[in-house]
């Protein structure tokens, strides 16, 4: 599903965020991504999402090469992508509903179908009693919840998230990590970014390691 | 209240791939889509009414400035063919040609189409005339012959009325024997036309710097919008919104400020016409005329209610071409 074949990334001012990164993530697979602050974790989901091109080397998600996708094309490979940020991303001018659906308006969904899928992605993340609040009014966690029901409410093929549990207590990032491990059981393949080698551990996922821009081998 | 992931019983319909919603469905939610971004663009404007009613005054004015001028330039050059349907010629007779043969020049120009009225004047009549108008009877009694010539005074059928035609009917009766000479009253009329043309290629210059400047008021507003409202475009950028999505509401906000900033203007010129109106009013009724102001017309109307929306969404396009470009999740 995600293949990087021999990739290097080289931001203008001549640092080398990744160099020679080349490992497959299978259709339906889950893995993690670790290594220290600064590593590339960020960089490397960055190339998938195209936020970010290759300076070298080939990345695929899917049958497709984004080396050579068309700057009009992206939307519609991030359609395919769900991400969860560490900071969420969620807007505060507009309910937690509003926040969610935002994915499905832009890929042009009815209403109708907007709200029923809406509740179904919030009932995954159990908050279903929230979608009329302001996400300014939630938890740090439940706001976490909700940036990943924003994220798989368009039921992407594929589920990125950096550091989603980068602010939250033991608990509450065991509790998010079970939600990313559950949607990976209905066949999303996952990559998640963190550090939280604790907790990784504790998970039956391939663990992907960055040493300063490195595949270390596991 | 939070409760745990519950792993043994995945709720989560159906697989993984992504769903996309079938091309009739999508057809009319992308014409849903367009009225929710109309409609939400004009509750953002309305969210905050004394900054948008500010920014529309401000489009309002620069727009009723030329089209008050228009008016006024439209009511003058009517004015002008007004006057120019009275046009009269003149043709003095020479003194060698007797009372009989002016009476026959007369006739036979009369056939003539080109002619809607004609009149002779004798030598006699025209002092008659001369004296009972011009006030000089005394001063003429002192004279010992009558100096004034006969004339023939033309008015020429409205198809003949230009100023080119004019002057081929001078060149006409200026050939014939016994014609020694032709005036047009029309000259002030011809100047009038100039003035006029001055007037409106004055107005169309005011008109473009200004359009100008709705230009730049929009753009500059929209700018700030879009810096408002960065942290939304860049999360729509990262859950796969196209270009033209992230577009879409700004255009449709310059849009509303075309639309409300053409009423405005009409409104406002139709006020200061109002109020020049009884001015106007006096001035004509000093000169025994008939003529009534012009307002703004069905046609000029739509026409600035065009310009103003046409420059509103212009505005809004270069702001949006030359900000949206920069805003990239990152």
């Amino acid at each position: 599903m995600i293949r990087f074949d021999n990739v290097s990334m080289r931001y203008p001012g001549g640092h080398e965020a990744l160099s020679r990164v080349s490992f497959s993530l299978e259709r339906g697979e889950m893995a993690f991504l670790t290594g220290h602050s600064g590593a590339g974790k960020s960089t490397l989901l960055k190339l998938i999402m195209l936020m970010e091109r290759a300076s070298q080397g080939q990345v695929f998600v899917g049958d497709q090469n984004l080396n050579r996708m068309a700057v009009d094309q992206i939307p519609f490979l991030r359609r395919k992508i769900g991400v969860v940020f560490q900071n969420h991303q969620l807007l505060f001018d507009r309910s937690v509903f509003d926040n969610i659906a935002l994915p499905l308006q832009i890929s042009g969904y009815e209403k109708s179908s907007i709200g029923r899928r809406v509740r179904a992605a919030l009932d995954k993340v159990g908050l279903l009693n929230k979608e009329k609040l302001n996400p300014i009014l939630l938890s740090t966690g439940e706001q976490q919840r909700i940036g990943l029901a924003r994220a798989i409410v368009n039921k992407p093929q594929v589920l990125l998230a950096d550091e989603p549990t980068g602010n939250l207590d033991p608990q509450l990032s065991a509790e998010v990590m079970g939600l990313f491990h559950q949607f990976n059981q209905v066949g999303v393949t996952v990559l998640v970014a963190s550090h939280d080698l604790d907790l990784i551990s504790r998970m039956p996922h391939r663990c992907l390691t960055l040493q300063q821009g490195r595949l270390a081998d596991a | 209240m939070r409760s745990s992931p519950q792993q043994d019983k995945p709720k989560a319909r159906g697989s993984a791939s992504t769903q996309q919603p079938d091309l009739k469905d999508r057809g009319g939610s992308y014409l849903n889509h367009h009225f929710e971004t109309a409609k939400v663009s004009w509750q953002r404007l309305m969210a905050t009414p004394l900054a948008t009613l500010m920014t529309l005054m401000m489009i309002a004015i620069a727009l009723s400035l030329p089209g008050v001028l228009y008016v006024g330039l439209q009511n003058v050059e009517q004015l002008g063919q007004r006057w120019q349907g009275s046009a009269q010629l003149s043709v003095f007779l020479a003194d060698a040609l007797s009372e009989a043969e002016g009476r026959d020049l007369a006739q036979q120009l009369s056939d003539n189409s080109q002619f809607s009225q004609l009149s002779y004047l004798s030598k006699d009549e025209a002092l008659a005339e001369f004296k009972a108008y011009a006030g000089f009877g005394n001063a003429l009694e002192l004279l010992k012959e009558n100096p004034l010539p006969a004339v023939i005074l033309i008015t020429p059928s409205t198809d003949y009325l230009l100023s080119d035609d004019l002057s081929n009917l001078t060149q006409q009766l200026l050939s014939l024997d016994g014609v020694d000479d032709v005036r047009v009253d029309m000259d002030w009329v011809q100047r009038l036309q100039a003035m006029v043309t001055l007037g409106q290629r004055t107005v169309l210059l005011l008109g473009l710097l200004l359009a100008l400047g709705v230009v730049l008021v929009v753009g500059n507003t929209i700018r700030l919008e879009i810096q408002n409202r960065r942290d939304e475009i860049i999360v729509v950028k990262l859950v796969g919104g196209t270009d033209s999505f992230v577009r879409r509401p700004f255009l449709y906000t310059g849009f509303w400020y075309g639309i409300g900033a053409g009423l405005v203007a009409w409104l406002l010129v139709q006020l200061s016409l109002w109020y020049l109106g009884t001015v106007v009013d006096r001035l004509i009724q000093l000169y025994h005329s008939e003529f009534q102001l012009q307002g703004l017309g069905l046609g000029a109307t739509l026409l600035l209610m065009l310009i103003a929306v046409t420059l509103g969404s212009g505005g809004a396009w270069l702001a949006v071409l030359r900000h949206l470009r920069a805003i990239e999740p990152r």
